[in-house]
């Protein structure tokens, strides 16, 4: 049996780039995932796997250290919330142009602006979605537990390094901040430079070598066909990803008559309202996307016959619907209930609203933070 | 009148294209000191043997494509951001010699924040900073450094202070920081001063290697197409209107070397 310590959330993702041989992490502080940097620096890698920590100036530096760390085949990796993930975004756009490995950690805060420190679903759009220039997509992981923190560190190394693309832990001010028990990944070893040359020797800088043309990481290409062509090798590689790395979990799906879609956070609590919905007798199932991108259309959409309708429970204004909605296909009626600021989904408000759709009462729903905008 | 074929013998060779400068047509304009520049790095990593330990990080600007010329692996960085990405490449490879080469759009307007943390932080990296004030790539707006009066782009009627604030000096304000090791303002708009600008790149280089701290070259340069000038007139115009406001000349200098 490993080893399982109570961690918070967010140092539990520091923990684990530690162990999983992680090179170098930059980072800016920002509430409410500022422990990672904190732990990081109190645990000071440096001096047992060489592993560099370093707090950078801004966000906006921090995202280019990524890129010039990523280029040298180094294993990387970066957090912040909301607000600085918004002046990360140019460089993620580079990275993806210059088809490089690098995690990324967004621990969400409720937005527009400075918003507010306390937790939100509100980035999905921005994360999901791209957020900066271009056409390229990220990988992202959506934990719903502290273990999930400390797995995916590790997970999303292997994605990157595998697709030779950033990819995104997204996540909230509740799972980052909660403590849990955790069963800590083994220790990995730091890759040594030789490996690297090895395994990454061509494409990373590494210092050019009289065996091999000189490495060039740029994601620049001025010729419109060729630039045409690159596009369409990183959306063969985005397809590539669906086929194989969507990730979800269904619980009770088998016989459930109504569908919750909730990930992260939302997932947590809406798998309690779920239980207290069986309880009752009300044949409730959760589908929780793990990755969202890509996301689990398919399996949210062979679900769709099977059930008479659909909430999708988020911490926002209802962004991560849009995906439901595609794999719907209008074949079933849809519902949202978000909450917003940092207030927080409570289960007995979902069971609530899971009732009054049974009901057919969800117009009338009567629990905090229900309001008529959700309906569509 | 000997017979040219007779001169052309290995032993009367007395300088030669570095083997590092590839073969590739650069699109610098006539008279443009990015190739001369490029020349100069080329030369130096060549006589100190270092090919394979160097990391050369190229701006947004008309040196973007430096990566073509020079045969040493690259990073293209975003605008501005060549100081973010060498201190993460030098403190993951700290045996490896990293340089930014910046043009004055690059460094000293939208990468300001990340080009005094650098140096701030004495980051053990060399800077090459080519100030030819003005914004060439994007065809010859105002840059932080062009003079007063400079009649650019977006600033037809001249630079003003008024509107657009001084000409900035940043070599002098970087000096200032303690993890400045080496500091000095070089042209090459002439023979001599060319030998010079590559000596001062090799000391930086060199200090680079006994982990001295930050090294910062600027690099008076003329920009013919920007400025509407032939390359003569370009080069006579820098020496009298450049270098009053950016003497050549070291700012400061503790490498002992
Ligand atoms: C974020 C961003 N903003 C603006 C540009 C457009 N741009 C390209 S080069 C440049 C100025 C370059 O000037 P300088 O650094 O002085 O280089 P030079 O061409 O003079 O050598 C600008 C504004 C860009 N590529 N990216
Ligand atoms: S525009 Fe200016 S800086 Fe750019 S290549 Fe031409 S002369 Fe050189
Ligand atoms: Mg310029």
């Amino acid at each position: 049996m490993a080893e399982k310590i109570l961690l918070k959330g967010n140092e539990a993702i520091a923990i684990a780039a530690i162990r999983c041989g992680c090179d170098g992490y930059f980072g800016y502080p920002i509430t409410p995932q500022s422990e990672i940097l904190e732990t990081l620096a109190e645990m000071n890698p440096e001096k047992d796997t060489g592993m560099i920590v370093l707090q950078a100036e801004s966000e906006v530096a921090a995202i280019n250290m990524l890129y010039g760390g990523a280029g040298c085949g180094k294993k990387v990796m970066t957090s912040s919330s909301s607000p600085g993930m918004s002046l990360m975004t140019e460089g993620i756009s580079y990275i993806a142009g210059a088809e490089l490995p690098c995690v990324i950690v967004d621990i969400m805060r409720g937005g527009p602006g400075l918003g507010t420190i306390q937790p939100a679903q509100s980035d999905y759009f921005q994360i999901v979605k791209g957020g900066g220039h271009g056409d390229y997509r990220t990988i992202i992981l959506a934990p719903a537990s502290v273990q999930e923190m400390n797995d995916f560190v590790e997970l999303s190394f292997d994605l990157a390094f595998r697709y030779k693309t950033p990819v995104v832990i997204l996540s909230d001010g509740v799972i980052g901040q909660m403590m849990e028990k955790v069963e800590l990944s083994p220790v990995k070893p730091r890759w040594t430079d030789e490996e690297i040359v090895r395994l990454h020797g061509d494409w990373a800088t590494t210092g050019k070598t009289p065996d091999r043309k000189r490495n060039i990481v740029t994601s620049l290409d001025l010729d419109p066909h060729r630039q045409e062509q690159f596009n369409l090798k990183l959306q063969r590689k985005y397809r590539e990803i669906e086929r194989n790395e969507t990730r979800y979990e269904s619980l009770l799906c088998e016989d459930a008559e109504y569908l919750i879609v909730a990930y992260g956070l939302s997932a947590r609590v809406s798998q309690k309202a779920m239980e207290m919905a069986r309880e009752e007798g009300i044949k409730v199932g959760l589908m929780r996307p793990v990755t969202l991108f890509p996301y689990p259309y398919d399996a949210i959409a062979e679900l769709v016959p099977h059930v008479k309708s659909i909430l999708t429970v988020e911490m926002s204004a209802g962004q991560m619907i849009e995906d439901v909605a595609l794999a719907a296909e209008n074949r079933v009626p849809l519902y949202f209930h978000g909450r917003m600021g940092g207030m927080l989904p409570a289960p007995e408000d979902i069971l609530k609203l899971i009732k009054s759709i049974a009901g057919g009462t969800f117009d009338s729903a009567d629990v905090p933070g229900f309001n008529k905008l959700w309906l569509r | 009148m000997n017979n040219i074929s007779d001169i052309i013998k290995p032993e009367n060779k007395v300088y030669g294209k570095s083997k590092l400068l590839l073969d590739k047509e650069m699109h610098y304009c006539p008279g443009c000191s990015h190739g001369t520049i490029h020349k100069i790095v080329a030369e130096t990593i060549d006589e100190l043997n270092i090919q394979e330990q160097v990391i050369g990080i190229s701006p947004v600007g008309c040196a973007v494509l430096a990566y073509d010329y020079i045969d040493i692996d690259w990073q293209e960085a975003a605008h501005g951001r060549a100081p973010a990405l060498a201190t993460a490449i030098k403190r993951l490879h700290p045996d490896k010699y990293v340089f930014t080469y910046q043009g004055d759009g690059d460094l000293a307007s939208i990468g300001t924040g990340e080009i005094i943390h650098v140096c701030n932080r004495g980051e053990n990296i060399t800077v090459i900073f080519v100030n030819n004030a003005i914004y060439g790539m994007t065809g010859g707006q105002m840059a932080p450094t062009t003079l007063e009066g400079m009649k650019t782009a977006t600033t037809p009627g001249g630079r003003s202070h008024l509107t657009s604030g001084f000409p900035m000096k940043i070599t002098e304000m970087i000096a200032l920081f303690p993890g400045v090791v080496y500091a000095t303002r070089q042209s090459v708009d002439t023979p001599a001063a060319e030998r010079k600008a590559k000596k001062s790149v090799i000391k930086a280089f060199k200090s680079q290697k006994l982990k001295k701290g930050t090294s910062f070259i600027e690099i008076v340069s003329t920009c013919s197409s920007g400025w509407k000038m032939t390359p003569v007139e370009a080069n006579n115009w820098m020496r009298e209107n450049m270098f009053p406001v950016f003497p050549p000349g070291d700012i400061k200098d503790e490498t002992g070397l």
